[in-house]
C-alpha cells in the first residue's frame, strides 16, 4: 500500500525499491539541513556553543571562521574592502561548493528548500498543476541586479530582502515580520509557478549555479539503458532541464548543468536505478559515449 | 526572453544582451530604491561600540550576529523586521540594556568583517552622545539632588558632571555631558528616574551641535 501522501513522483520507486530507499538522499538531505540549522540554534537555546553565529559568518568550535561568498561579494560591490576573517571564510565555503556541487547549498543546506519543498508538495496534492511560466535565467537577472543595487547604495544590498538571511535567522535570533516575506515564497510556489522560488527567482542560488559549473561531485545517469520513459525523474527534479542531455543525449552520462542541485531527487525516484552518485569525468566503460 | 536553445545570430544575441541588460538596471534600481527608503539608523539604535560610520557600516556588517552572541549582558540583537535599523544589523536601545563598557569589548573583537574595529578601546568609543533632553523634567532643574545619571555613570566625574546654575532664581546643579569622554553607553538614559529618560543617548551627529558657523542660507 502506498499512502497518498507519498508525491506522485515517488510512487514508481516506492513501489520497486520500498518507502525507505525511495526517500533515502530526501532523508539525507533533511538530515542535514537540520543538523546544519540545529548547530547554530544549539548556542543560544541551549548553551552549547559549537558553532557561533549564523548562515552569513561564524565562528566554529572557536576556530575555523566561515563567510557567506554571495554576501561577501556584495560587500566587495558596495564599497567595502572584508577583512581577513571573513575572507578567508569566504573562500572556503567556495571551495567546498566548488568540490560538491555549488547548489549543494540550496538542497542540503537552505532552510528555505523546505518551504518550497512543503509548497510543491502541496501544490501537487491540491492539484494547483496550472503554471505560469517564468523564465530561470530571470534569476541571474536578479543576482546582477543585486550587484547593481549594491555599487549603487554602498551596502550588502540583496541582505535587505534576503528570505533564506529571515529564514536561518528566525531560528538563530528573530525575523519579527519577516514571516510574511517566507509566507509570500510559500505562496508564490503554491499557486503562482511550479518551483517559482529556488528554480526561477533567488538569487542566491544563481549565485551558487555559477560556482557549481565545474563543480567535481555530480549525479550520473550511468544506467541510462535501462531508462523505461517513466518520466518519475523529470517530475521530482527541481530543475528537470538538467537531466535531459545526460539521460537522452549522446554524450557523457553525467548531469554537468551548474542548476542541479544533487539532491538524489532523481535516484530516490528511479525504479530502475539508472542515476547514482559519481564524479563529473566519471564515464562507465562501454557505455555513455555511443548509446 | 527566448529559449536558449533557439539559433542565436549576431542580432538575437544582441538583442538578448540588451533585454538582460535592461532587467538587470530594472531589478536594480528598484532594489536600490527600495534600500534607499528603508537603510536610514534610527535615533533610537545605537551601533555596538567600534562601529564604522553608518555608510561603511552597511557595506561591510553581513549581519552574522557573532557581536550580539559575544555579548555577556544581552546587550546586542540583530534587528528583526519592522525594528528600526536596517534589518539583521545589530544594535542595542539604552533605555532597555545599556552597554556595560567591558575592558576587552568582546563584541568588536568577535567581528569577523571590520564593521566593528576589533582594535577599539572602550573609552574611545562613539556610540553616541548623551543629552540632557528633558529640562522640564530633569529633578535636578526643578531644585532636588536626584543626579542619578551622574552617578551611575561608568566614566564617572568625566563623561557627565555637575554644573551650578540657576532656574527660577533658585541654585541648581545641572547634570552637563562633556562628549570628549561620553561613549554613549546609555547607563545614564537606562536609570533616569522621569517616565521616558531626560537625558537620552543619540547619535552624535544629532546630539552635538557641531562646531564652526551655520552657513546654511548665507553668502560666503
Amino acid at each position: 500500500m502506498i499512502g497518498w501522501w507519498i508525491s506522485d513522483s515517488r510512487r514508481l520507486g516506492v513501489q520497486a525499491h520500498g518507502l525507505l530507499r525511495a526517500h533515502k538522499w530526501w532523508l539525507l538531505r533533511r538530515i542535514s539541513q537540520l543538523s546544519v540549522l540545529g548547530l547554530f540554534v544549539l548556542g543560544p537555546m541551549a548553551g552549547i556553543w559549537i558553532a557561533r553565529g549564523n548562515f552569513a559568518a561564524s565562528e566554529i568550535g572557536g576556530v575555523v571562521t566561515l563567510g557567506d561568498p554571495y554576501i561577501v561579494v556584495q560587500s566587495l560591490f558596495g564599497g567595502s574592502v572584508p577583512a581577513l576573517p571573513v575572507a578567508g571564510g569566504a573562500l572556503i565555503v567556495l571551495l567546498f561548493y566548488l568540490v560538491v556541487g555549488g547548489r549543494v547549498y540550496c538542497g542540503w543546506v537552505c532552510p528555505v528548500n523546505v518551504v518550497t519543498d512543503a509548497a510543491h508538495w502541496l501544490r501537487e496534492k491540491t492539484g494547483l498543476t496550472r503554471d505560469r511560466k517564468l523564465d530561470r535565467r530571470t534569476r541571474l537577472a536578479i543576482l546582477g541586479s543585486t550587484l547593481v543595487a549594491s555599487v549603487l547604495t554602498g551596502t550588502i544590498a540583496w541582505e535587505f530582502v534576503n528570505p533564506v538571511s529571515l529564514l536561518q535567522r528566525a531560528f538563530i535570533s528573530g525575523i519579527g515580520f519577516g514571516w510574511a516575506i517566507i509566507l509570500a515564497v510559500f505562496l508564490l510556489d503554491l499557486f503562482v509557478s511550479r518551483r517559482a522560488w529556488c528554480s526561477h527567482l533567488c538569487p542566491v542560488g544563481a549565485f551558487y549555479g555559477l560556482v557549481g559549473k565545474g563543480a567535481v561531485v555530480r549525479v550520473s545517469a550511468a544506467n541510462r539503458d535501462a531508462c523505461t520513459d517513466c518520466g518519475a525523474c523529470f517530475t521530482i527534479c527541481p530543475e528537470p532541464h538538467v537531466i535531459v542531455p545526460a539521460l537522452k543525449g549522446n554524450e557523457s552520462p553525467v548531469i554537468l548543468s551548474g542548476d542541479c542541485q544533487n539532491c538524489g531527487g532523481c535516484i530516490d525516484a528511479c525504479p530502475v536505478d539508472v542515476f547514482r552518485v559519481s564524479t563529473r569525468w566519471n564515464r562507465p566503460a562501454g557505455r555513455g559515449g555511443q548509446a | 526572453m527566448a529559449s536558449s536553445k533557439r539559433k542565436m545570430n549576431r542580432r538575437t544575441a544582441l538583442a538578448e544582451a540588451a533585454r538582460m541588460t535592461g532587467a538587470v538596471c530594472l531589478g536594480g534600481f528598484s532594489l536600490a530604491a527600495l534600500i534607499q527608503s528603508t537603510a536610514k539608523a534610527d535615533a533610537r539604535a545605537m551601533r555596538p561600540p567600534g562601529a564604522q560610520p553608518e555608510a561603511d557600516f552597511l557595506s561591510a556588517c553581513v549581519r552574522c550576529g557573532l557581536c550580539v552572541q559575544a555579548c555577556p549582558y544581552g546587550t546586542l540583537s540583530l534587528a528583526e523586521w519592522g525594528q528600526e535599523p536596517p534589518v539583521g544589523t545589530p544594535f542595542f536601545t539604552p533605555r532597555e540594556v545599556p552597554c556595560y563598557m567591558c575592558r576587552d569589548v568582546p563584541c568588536a573583537r568577535a567581528c569577523p568583517t571590520g564593521a566593528l574595529d576589533s582594535t577599539i578601546a572602550i573609552r574611545d568609543a562613539e556610540m553616541g552622545v548623551a543629552v540632557l533632553v528633558g529640562h522640564e523634567d530633569c529633578l535636578n532643574y526643578k531644585g532636588m539632588n536626584c543626579s542619578i545619571c551622574v552617578r551611575v555613570c561608568p566614566i564617572r566625574g568625566d563623561a557627565i558632571t555637575l554644573e551650578p546654575g540657576e532656574a527660577n532664581g533658585r541654585a541648581i546643579m545641572i547634570p552637563t555631558v562633556h562628549s570628549d569622554h561620553c561613549t554613549g553607553c546609555g547607563t545614564c538614559e537606562k536609570h533616569c528616574v522621569t517616565g521616558h529618560a531626560s537625558i537620552r543617548v543619540l547619535p552624535r551627529d544629532l546630539g552635538l551641535g557641531g562646531q564652526g558657523r551655520n552657513r546654511a542660507g548665507r553668502a560666503t
